[in-house]
Parts: structure tokens; C-alpha cells; sequence
């Protein structure tokens, strides 16, 4: 079997503020295949975001990576410098945003950033690049190419900019893409237009993506695999038909649970009671143990991420192993 | 307590009777012009202040005890009929009778009451809530003011509020930002139902919080529409959401309705090429690895809707009299209406 695109082994990513040490990632451990896609669920101030800005090498003080190792195609990226991941990054591996204007120059055409960005990385004509942006244009289904390039953002829709955002990270065919929730902030029609470029874009290309958000639906249609953080951990790993199936976690079952759809009408939804701590006071042992329905005198300790089952990772001393829990 | 309240001047309704009847509500803006365009004109170019038709012709009614849930893209109106249906946007055309009333023909008095009656509750729940206000403030003001508690009563009636939307009275002297956003919106939950209100508007009420904590609030919702007797409007572009709450389903399409069942129906057997698209676009945590269905195109502008049924130029079934004819909403089944040509066809 081919080496992973990415292993990403205990990382850790801590903002020094003055309130405290924030850590924002505390023991991330994921693997990403080659071709695969990887969805990165959790909710809002899980760590998702930071994990992803910590693989392109984006943390900005006072946050550092602390911890751990992120290994893409064999070399350690936590200990890489400044100029090595410049020359990976909009290369080897892409960044797409929620927002695509943090990718897109609000003052250039379309066509000057893209060829820009296409001459950043290879020693090819202006006409060839050009060439490239349009073909890359109708990779993600933008109509008329020859013309869009001409355009400057703000003449774009909205689904529109996160296309050009998607086809900029395109551009030099990347290995890895990591996508922050680039679909969230868009109207469901035009999501389903993407996600469905999206797919058959890394089924044809070996692109490895990881997808961030916090809609586990998006997840289920669109990942092999899938790990959940919880306050700064990657509580459960594995395969998407395992986790979202059965899932070993007792905070992966409750996010299930608390989906409307996964509930009959009217009734009350299934939900996680509480809300997640801060991470700047975080009480020692299991970090679910507050809202956990199993918690016990074990989850005091702090639990470890292990292989429950062939293929699955989880953290927790008491996982949902048997049939019958999974039903409860 | 209930020695401070005035009569309620509408007669009280049965269950099952119409609340809220819109008659062709319409609303326009006009979008002003910018410095450009101004310019422009000014040196003799035809450059009109442009108008957006945010809501074009809706027919709704709502009944007592329904949950009615809206839904839509963004743009297509569902905020701006919100707000009407609320009483702080006055229409533009058409219109809106409460418990069989018309409410242009109320006296002010009867008018400050029927606003009461008929609370919203906004998606960011910070932004609607005054910052240097204690909590109990923001919960007891308006009651206070309206004369539904006296000052003897004061504490206790705000004690009560905010323990029925699950937040301890002993938090009561703190200020919105010391609460998470699940807390606020409990807060603005609270607030709107301190004035004793039988109508409530959600506009895109759970649409900023994290799924645990939705679950939370829906299931607050529920428990206080029975406890209470609450009718709901409850605007989302979530359909899972809408799905779950809603006992009626409207949707919208740039500005007019395009199909309206009950929930069980819009989700079996939709009708409408549109709620059809959109139902597919859904993603659904049962399925895998599937491929993503299409709706081609892009949401026009409101500005310059496209003639005759506005959905024309994304429809896979459009024909040639889609290009020139409005629809009118039809029933197509029992309580079930659609506004599509295809409906005449057969
Ligand atoms: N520059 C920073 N300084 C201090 N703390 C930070 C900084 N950036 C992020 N954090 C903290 O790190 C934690 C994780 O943040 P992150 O943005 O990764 O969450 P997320 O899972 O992406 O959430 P969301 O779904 O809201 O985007 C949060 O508690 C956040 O407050
Ligand atoms: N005060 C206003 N002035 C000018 N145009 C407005 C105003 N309010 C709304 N509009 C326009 O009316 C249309 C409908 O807006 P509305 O906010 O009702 O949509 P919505 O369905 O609630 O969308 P969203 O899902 O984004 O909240 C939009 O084109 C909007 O730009
Ligand atoms: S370790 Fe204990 S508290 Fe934590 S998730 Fe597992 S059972 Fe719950
Ligand atoms: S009226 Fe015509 S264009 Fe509109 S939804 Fe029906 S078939 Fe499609
Ligand atoms: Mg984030
Ligand atoms: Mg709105």
C-alpha cells in the first residue's frame, strides 16, 4: 500500500495570550490516503481551523506548534521553515477559505492572479499560464472562461468567488487540498454544485482533501474518512459508514443524535445537555466528562486515542462497543 | 400579576382558527444610487433608482396552534415577510388580518397590543440585545412598561421567565456578552415571551448555533409552544430544521411562494420543480459517498427577476409559456398548493 498523503501524529498548537495558554490543538493524530478526503468535524471552537492553518504552516504568534509531527509525503511540516513551506504552499498543497476573498485580491483581474500564481511555482510562457487558468476555470464548472478571466471579484456571485478560490488552489494540481468549511456560507443549490465539482475533481485528479466543517451531512456524502475533535482532540477516527453508522464516542453519538433529521417530527430532538468548556480552564480528565450520559469514576484520568476496533480510533475509557448501546 | 393585564381587546379564537391572513402582501425597496450611477445621470445617462420586488404577491394563512416554517435561499423574501407578518415593516400592498381582523383598521391602542401579541426572535441574538443592559433588564422592561407586572411583582416575574427558558435567575445581573450564544439566545427567547405574546416569528432563530446546542433550542421551542400555546412562524433556510418543527411548509423563490403542504407532503411527495431541486441539494447524513444532485445555475438577481415564472431559466421542465406566465399558487392535492404550469398539463 502507498505511504499516506499526510500523517498528522499528537500535534499540538498553543496561543500564549495573556489570559492563559490556549490549546486550541492538543493531541491531533489523522491520516489522510491518497485521493482520499478526510472530513474534519467538530463545532465552533473545536481546533479545526487551527489544525488546518498548522499544516500549510499559517499559525501567526502567539500561537505556535508546541507538539508533534505533520508528515506530508514523508517530511516533517512542523519543523520545516518559512521558505520550505512557501515553496509547498499553492503548490504541493492548497488553502481554501470560507471566505474566498481571503484567497481572491479584490483590486486584480482574475486572469492577473491567477497567472501570477501559476508563474509563482513553474517556469512556463504567459500564454501557457493563461491557458491553464481557463482550463482550471471550466474545471469547476465556471461558464464562458475566456471572458470570467477578464472579470474582477466583485463582479462574481458569491458561489461564483468560491469557485475561482477553488480553481486557484487547483492550479499547480496539489496533492493536498485543506478547505475551511468553503461551503458554508453559500445557499444549498449552489453547495450542491460544488460539492458535486468537488467530488469528481478528486476522483480524477489523486488530489488528498481535507474538508472542514461542522455539518456532518456534508461529511456523509463526501468523505471516505472522517475524525471528530472535541476541545482540541480528535475524539474518534476512522471510516465514514463505521463512525457515522456506529459510533464508538459518546460525543459522536450525541452530535448524530441531536441532527433534526435523524428525530421524528415534533418531537423533542436527542440532545447533548451542557455546553463545551473553555479551553483555558479545561477540568483534568476525559474533557466530555461533564456532558457525558457514561462518564464514571475512570474518566477522571485523562484517556488516550487508541484502536478499538480494527480501523477505528477512539478516545474513551468506556466506548460504545456493544450493538445495544449504539441503539440507546 | 394578572390584575396589572388589560382584557385582551380580539376576541379569543378557537384552535385550528386563522391567526395571521396575508392577502397578496407585497413589499418593495428601492435601491438607491450609488455615486456612480448618480454621476451618470446627472450627465444625462437613462440610470433609474432601481426597485427590488422583495415580496411579490403572497397569500398566507396561519392557524392557531400551527407551526408554519418558511423557507427559501437567501434573498427570496423570508426576513422581509417576517417582518411584516411582525408588525415592523409596514407592506407595501395587500393585506394582513389578525384573528380576522385588518390591523390598518385598529386604534393606536388596539395596535400597541396586537405588536405585543406578535414577538420576533433574530438570528443573532447579540445584536438584537442591548450590551449595557443587565439581563433581568432586557427580560423585565417591556413588561414592566406595558403594565403586565407591577414593581411589586418585578423579580419574581423575571425570575420566572428566565428559568422557563432554561437560565438561572442567579445570572440575572449579568450583561449579554458573559453568556455563550446559546445562553443569549435563550435570553432574547425570554424576552420576546415576557410580553405575553401567542405569536412568535423566529427568523433564522438556531441558524448561528452549533448542532448540540440547536437541538437545545428547538427543543425549547417545542416544549414552550405546548406549555404555552404558541403559533409559530418559522423562518429557515435549513430544511432538516424546518422539517423537524414545522407542521406546514411554505417556500419561497425570489420574493412570491412557490408550493406550500404539510410537512409530511413536501417531503414525500413534493411538487414543485424547485422544492424538488432543493430537497435533492440537501445533504443528508444517511447517505454515502454519494454523487451530488445539480440544480444548474445561479440564484438571479432580485433586481431583474427573470418574466413569467422565475424560476424559468434553472428549470429542467421549462417551457415555452414558463417564459411569459406567472404561475398562480394552485391546490394540486389536499392542502397542498403549487404554483407550476406542469400542474396544468395533465
Ligand atoms: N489567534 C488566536 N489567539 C488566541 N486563541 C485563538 C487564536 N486563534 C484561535 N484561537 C482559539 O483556538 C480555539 C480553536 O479555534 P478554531 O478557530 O480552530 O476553532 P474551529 O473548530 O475552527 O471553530 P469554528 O467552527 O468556529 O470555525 C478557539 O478556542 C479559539 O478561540
Ligand atoms: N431595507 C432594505 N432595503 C433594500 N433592499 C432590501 C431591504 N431589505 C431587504 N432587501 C432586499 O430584499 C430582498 C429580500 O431580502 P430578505 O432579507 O427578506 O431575504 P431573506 O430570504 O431573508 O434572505 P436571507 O436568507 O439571506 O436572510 C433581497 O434582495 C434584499 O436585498
Ligand atoms: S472517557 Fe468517560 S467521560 Fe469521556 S467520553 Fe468516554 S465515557 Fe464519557
Ligand atoms: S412553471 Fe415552468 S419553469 Fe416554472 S417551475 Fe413550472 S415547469 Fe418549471
Ligand atoms: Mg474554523
Ligand atoms: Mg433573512
Amino acid at each position: 500500500m502507498a505511504a499516506p498523503t499526510l500523517e498528522v501524529r499528537n500535534l499540538r498548537t498553543h496561543f500564549f495570550t495573556r489570559a492563559g495558554v490556549v490549546k486550541a490543538v492538543d493531541d491531533v493524530s489523522f491520516t489522510v490516503e491518497r485521493g482520499k478526503v478526510l472530513g474534519l468535524v467538530g463545532e465552533s471552537g473545536s481546533g479545526k481551523t487551527v489544525t488546518g492553518f498548522s499544516i500549510i504552516g499559517l499559525v501567526d504568534p502567539p500561537g505556535r506548534i508546541v507538539g508533534g509531527q505533520i508528515l506530508f509525503q514523508g517530511r516533517d511540516l512542523a519543523t520545516a521553515t518559512e521558505a520550505e513551506m512557501r515553496g509547498l504552499r499553492g503548490n504541493r498543497i492548497a488553502m481554501i477559505f470560507q471566505d474566498p476573498m481571503m484567497t481572491l485580491n479584490p483590486v486584480l483581474r482574475i486572469d492577473t492572479q491567477m497567472i501570477e500564481t501559476v508563474l509563482a511555482h513553474k517556469k512556463v510562457s504567459h500564454e501557457e499560464a493563461r491557458q491553464r487558468a481557463r482550463d482550471t476555470l471550466g474545471m469547476v464548472g465556471i461558464p464562458s472562461p475566456d471572458e470570467r478571466l477578464k472579470s474582477y471579484p466583485h463582479q462574481f456571485s458569491g458561489g461564483m468567488r468560491q469557485r475561482v478560490a477553488i480553481a486557484i488552489a487547483l492550479l499547480h494540481e496539489p496533492d493536498l487540498i485543506v478547505a475551511d468549511e468553503p461551503t458554508t456560507a453559500l445557499d444549498v443549490t449552489i453547495q450542491g454544485q460544488i460539492l458535486a465539482e468537488v467530488q469528481k475533481l478528486a476522483q480524477t485528479t489523486g488530489t488528498s482533501l481535507i474538508w472542514i466543517t461542522h455539518d456532518l451531512s456534508v461529511v456523509a456524502g463526501l468523505a471516505d474518512d472522517i475524525a471528530v475533535m472535541y476541545a482540541g482532540r480528535v475524539v474518534e477516527h476512522g471510516a465514514v459508514s463505521d463512525v457515522l453508522d456506529r459510533p464508538l464516542h459518546p460525543y459522536t453519538a450525541g452530535l448524530i443524535g441531536s441532527v433534526p433529521s435523524r428525530n421524528k417530527r415534533g418531537e423533542p430532538l436527542r440532545q447533548i445537555p451542557g455546553m463545551t468548556p473553555s479551553l483555558l480552564s479545561l477540568p483534568p480528565g476525559c474533557a466530555f466528562r461533564s456532558r457525558c450520559p457514561r462518564a464514571a469514576e475512570a474518566c477522571l484520568a485523562e484517556p488516550e486515542i487508541r484502536e478499538t476496533l480494527p480501523g477505528r480510533q477512539v478516545r474513551c475509557f468506556r466506548p460504545m462497543t456493544e450493538a445495544a448501546e449504539q441503539a440507546a | 400579576m394578572s390584575a396589572a393585564m388589560t382584557a385582551p381587546p380580539i376576541r379569543a379564537i378557537d384552535a385550528g382558527a386563522p391567526m395571521m391572513e396575508l392577502r397578496d402582501i407585497a413589499r418593495r425597496f428601492e435601491k438607491k444610487l450609488d455615486l456612480a450611477g448618480r454621476i451618470a445621470r446627472r450627465l444625462g445617462a437613462p440610470v433609474k433608482e432601481e426597485v427590488v420586488h422583495a415580496v411579490d404577491g403572497v397569500d398566507l394563512t396561519i392557524r392557531k396552534g400551527e407551526v408554519v416554517g418558511l423557507v427559501g435561499e437567501s434573498g427570496c423574501g423570508k426576513s422581509t415577510l417576517g417582518r411584516m407578518v411582525a408588525g415592523i415593516l409596514p407592506p407595501s400592498g395587500g393585506t394582513i388580518q389578525r384573528n380576522g381582523v385588518d390591523i390598518r383598521s385598529l386604534d393606536a391602542a388596539a395596535a400597541r397590543e396586537m405588536k405585543l401579541r406578535t414577538q420576533m426572535i433574530f438570528q443573532d441574538p447579540y445584536a438584537s440585545l442591548n450590551p449595557r443592559m443587565r439581563v433581568a433588564d432586557i427580560v423585565g422592561e417591556a413588561p414592566l412598561v406595558h403594565g403586565i407586572v407591577s414593581r411589586a411583582g418585578y423579580d419574581a416575574y423575571v425570575d420566572e421567565q428566565m428559568r422557563r427558558a432554561g437560565l438561572d435567575p442567579a445570572f440575572k445581573r449579568r450583561y449579554p456578552h458573559q453568556f455563550s450564544g446559546g445562553q443569549r439566545q435563550r435570553i432574547g427567547i425570554a424576552r420576546a415571551l415576557a410580553v405575553k405574546p401567542d405569536f412568535i416569528v423566529c427568523d433564522e432563530a438556531v441558524a448561528a448555533l452549533d448542532v448540540s446546542i440547536q437541538a437545545q433550542i428547538l427543543n425549547l421551542f417545542i416544549k414552550l409552544r405546548t406549555e404555552l400555546d404558541l403559533t409559530y412562524l418559522f423562518i429557515s433556510h435549513d430544511l432538516g430544521v424546518v422539517e423537524h418543527i414545522s407542521d406546514r411548509v411554505v417556500i419561497m423563490y425570489l420574493g412570491r411562494v412557490v408550493e406550500e403542504a404539510p410537512s409530511e407532503t413536501v417531503f414525500a411527495q413534493p411538487n414543485h420543480p424547485y422544492t424538488r431541486s432543493l430537497l435533492d441539494a440537501v445533504p443528508r447524513i444517511e447517505s454515502r459517498k454519494r454523487a451530488f444532485s445539480v440544480v444548474k445555475g445561479e440564484i438571479p438577481s432580485p433586481l431583474n427577476p427573470p418574466q413569467g415564472c422565475h424560476f424559468h431559466p434553472r428549470c429542467p421542465h421549462a417551457m415555452e409559456r414558463c417564459r411569459v406566465e406567472r404561475p398562480i399558487l394552485k391546490e394540486v392535492a389536499p392542502g397542498q398548493r403549487s404554483a407550476c404550469h406542469l400542474n396544468d398539463a395533465a
